[in-house]
C-alpha cells in the first residue's frame, strides 16, 4: 500500500503553527479476574478458554465489579493528583462490531472515577512540563479479531475475522489529558515523556507491568494545529495505537507536518481516525470519527454505583509508593550522577536493579558500572531487558564484594559475571569452576614477574634510573603472563622492590 | 416535545444495523413519538429535590474479590456459535474500515 502525503518540514509546520495534543491512554490491569466476571486474565491460554456468560453477554447473566479494579483506578488517580468521585456509575458504549459480544463495552461516560489532575514530566534537558489530565476511568478491553483472507492478515481485502474472547473484559483504566498547550516545537518530546513517566507511574504503583511490546499499555494521539496567536483550537486527527514510546514521538511529528502542509494548502482537517505504520512512522487514514451522541451511552443498570468512601481513598493515598519523579532524583542524588546519566540510567532499565544491587551490599559506584557496563551490553546484544538477564542483584552485588576485598580484578569480573549469565551458578561457584583468583601471593608471582624483567631489560634499566612511570610495561607483561590473574598492586610492588626502586 | 422526525428514525435505525423500508419510518416515528411523549410526562412531577434514578436498589460498592472462577470450556463458549474456525468465533467481513 503506497499513500504518498504531502509534508512540510517540522521546522516550516512550528514556525507557522502552534500545535495542540491530547493523550489517551490506556492500561490494562494486572488483576487476576476481569473487570466484570471471575474469568482469569492469564496470558497464552488457548483461545476462548477464558470466557463465561457475563464476558460473552449471553442472556440472564449478571456483571459484579473486581474490587481490585476499583482499588487500582482510586490509586491511578490519586497518584496523578486527581480527585476521585464520591459517587459515580459504569455506561454502556453502544456500538456493532464483533470484537466486544454485548455489542456495547461497559465503560464510564459523564462520571469518571477521577479527574482534574496533573503528571509532571521531566524532559532530558531537565525542563519540567506539567500535562493536565482530564480525567482516568474505568472500563473493558475487547477481544482479538484475527482477519483472514486478506493480503497482510489486515481488515482490508478479509473475508472473514475470527474472534477469541479471552481478552473481552480484561480491566482497562483509560487516562485522558486535556489539551496539551504551549509545547511548541517540544510537542513529540513531550508526548513521549509523559507516556514514559506514566508507564514508569503505573509500574511503581504495581498495578500494571504497562508493558507497551504487549499492547498492556497503547495509545492514542490526539492533535491539531493552530496557527501562531491564535487561541482556537484546530481540527484534530486521531492517531490509534501508538504502541511504543518512540512512536509516540513519530506519529505526533508526522501528523504536526501533514496537518501544516494541509492548512497551508488552504484544505482543512476532517475529522478522522488515523493509522500509525511501524514501519515508516507515517500515519494514513482510517474510519470519519462518529460523533460521540453515536454511541448512545447511558447509566449501565446492572451495575450499581461506585461509592469510595473518603476514608478508604486517604487509605490508598497514604500507601501511594514514592513517586517515580521524585524518586529518580532522590536517588540522582544519593548516588551522585548527573541528570544526564540519570536519564541514561531511567533509559537502561537499570534502576531498579541497582536499587536492588545495592540493597544486596554494593556500593552505589560499583552498582552503577556493572549494570551500565557488562550487563547492559550483554542485555543489548541478546536482546533482552536488564531484568531478564540470568543474573540477580544479589549475585552482582557479590561480584561486587569480591573484587572490594581483592579477591576479584575487574577483568576477572568480567569473566565471573560472563559464566554466571552462561548459567555456570553463582559468582563464588564460577569462581572455583574456572578458577578465578586473583593471584598476590609472591611465590606464585615472583618467576613470572623475574621473567618479566629479563624479558625487558632495557625497561628494567629505566626503571632503575628512576623513570618509574614504565613500570606499566612490566605490569602488563606480567598480567600477560598470568592471564589477568595477577594483582596488579601487589605486581608492581613486587617489580619495583626486585629492581630496588621505592616509589616517591 | 418536539416530534421524531423520519431523520432520526432513520439515524437510529443504522445506528442499531436495522434496515427500515420508507413507510416503516413514518410508522415508527409516529410511536417512538408517542412513547418518548409518554415518558416525558415524568419530568412534570419531578422537581428539583427529585434526583434522577439510575437503578432502582439503593445499593453501592456492590463488589467482588479478584478471585478466579471456573470459566466456561471453549466447547462450551462455541456451542451456540453460528459459525466457528479454529475455536473461535468466526463473523462475517466487517465492513466500514480499511
Amino acid at each position: 500500500m503506497t499513500v504518498t502525503t504531502d509534508l512540510v518540514s517540522y521546522e516550516d509546520a512550528l514556525a507557522s503553527y502552534d500545535p495542540v495534543m491530547g493523550l489517551e491512554v490506556h492500561v490494562e490491569l494486572g488483576t487476576r479476574t476481569k473487570m466484570f466476571c471471575g474469568c482469569s486474565t492469564g496470558l497464552g491460554a488457548e483461545p476462548n478458554s477464558q470466557t463465561c456468560p457475563t464476558c460473552l453477554g449471553l442472556p440472564g447473566s449478571l456483571p459484579v465489579v473486581n474490587a481490585v479494579g476499583v482499588e487500582s483506578a482510586v490509586r491511578i488517580g490519586l497518584a496523578l493528583h486527581c480527585e476521585i468521585a464520591e459517587w459515580c456509575r459504569f455506561a454502556r458504549k453502544n456500538y456493532f462490531y464483533p470484537d466486544m459480544p454485548k455489542n456495547f463495552q461497559t465503560s464510564q461516560y459523564d462520571e469518571p472515577i477521577a479527574f482534574n489532575g496533573y503528571l509532571d514530566v521531566q524532559l532530558e534537558d531537565g525542563e519540567v512540563f506539567r500535562v493536565e489530565i482530564e480525567r482516568a476511568h474505568m472500563e473493558e478491553d475487547t477481544g482479538k479479531s484475527t482477519h483472514v483472507g486478506g493480503a497482510t492478515g489486515r481488515i482490508h481485502g478479509a473475508s472473514h475475522s475470527l474472534l477469541d474472547y479471552n481478552r473481552a473484559g480484561i480491566p482497562l483504566i483509560e487516562i485522558v489529558t486535556k489539551p496539551v498547550v504551549g509545547a511548541g516545537d517540544r510537542a513529540p518530546e513531550i508526548a513521549k515523556a509523559y507516556v514514559a513517566e506514566l508507564r514508569e507511574l503505573i509500574r511503581a504503583l504495581g498495578v500494571s507491568e504497562a508493558r507497551m511490546e504487549m499492547g498492556q499499555m497503547r495509545c492514542d494521539v490526539n492533535l491539531s494545529l493552530m496557527p501562531k496567536g491564535s487561541e482556537t483550537f484546530g481540527t484534530r486527527s486521531e492517531t490509534k495505537n501508538v504502541n511504543s514510546l518512540r512512536s509516540v514521538e513519530r506519529a505526533v511529528r508526522f501528523e504536526v507536518r501533514r496537518h501544516a502542509a494541509v492548512l497551508g494548502g488552504g484544505g482543512t482537517i476532517v475529522q478522522e481516525t488515523r493509522h500509525f505504520h511501524e514501519d515508516d512512522g507515517s500515519t494514513t487514514s482510517g474510519r470519519v470519527k462518529e460523533e460521540a451522541e453515536d454511541y448512545r451511552y447511558f447509566p449501565e443498570p446492572d451495575l450499581v454505583p461506585v461509592a469510595p468512601s473518603r476514608e478508604w481513598v486517604e487509605e490508598l493515598r497514604a500507601g501511594l509508593p514514592e513517586l517515580p519523579r521524585v524518586r529518580r532524583n532522590r536517588l540522582r542524588e544519593e548516588w551522585g550522577v548527573s541528570g544526564h546519566d540519570m536519564q541514561s540510567i531511567l533509559n537502561a532499565g537499570a534502576i531498579d536493579p541497582i536499587v536492588a544491587t545495592i540493597e544486596a551490599g554494593a556500593d552505589p559506584l560499583s552498582a552503577r558500572k556493572w549494570w551500565m557496563g557488562e550487563l547492559a551490553r550483554s542485555a543489548n546484544e541478546s536482546g533482552r531487558s536488564l531484568e531478564g538477564l540470568p543474573i540477580t542483584p544479589e549475585q552482582v552485588a557479590r561480584v561486587a564484594a569480591l573484587v572490594a576485598d581483592g579477591s576479584l580484578n575487574d577483568k576477572l569480573a568480567r569473566q565471573v559475571i560472563e559464566g554466571v549469565l552462561a548459567g555456570e551458578g553463582d559468582p563464588d561457584a564460577v569462581v572455583e569452576k574456572r578458577g578465578l583468583k586473583v593471584v598476590s601471593d609472591e611465590g606464585a608471582l615472583g618467576a613470572a614477574v623475574d621473567e618479566a624483567i629479563a624479558g625487558n631489560a632495557a625497561i628494567a634499566d629505566k626503571i632503575r634510573g628512576g623513570k618509574v612511570a614504565a613500570v606499566g610495561a612490566l605490569v602488563g607483561a606480567v598480567m600477560k603472563a598470568t592471564r589477568g590473574q595477577a594483582d596488579a598492586a601487589r605486581v608492581k610492588e613486587l617489580i619495583l622492590r626486585k629492581l630496588g626502586v621505592t616509589e616517591g | 416535545m418536539p416530534g421524531i422526525t423520519r431523520e432520526e428514525v432513520a439515524h437510529l435505525a443504522r445506528l442499531a444495523r436495522l434496515e427500515l423500508k420508507a413507510e416503516e419510518l413514518d410508522h415508527f416515528a409516529g410511536q417512538l413519538d408517542d412513547i418518548i411523549g409518554a415518558v416525558a410526562r415524568v419530568a412534570e412531577v419531578a422537581d428539583r429535590d427529585v434526583p434522577p434514578t439510575s437503578h432502582p436498589l439503593p445499593l453501592t460498592n456492590v463488589m467482588r474479590a479478584d478471585e478466579v472462577r471456573p470459566s466456561l470450556t471453549p466447547e462450551q463458549a462455541l456451542s451456540c456459535a453460528p459459525a466457528q474456525e479454529q475455536q473461535r468465533f468466526k463473523v462475517p467481513q466487517i465492513l466500514g474500515e480499511d
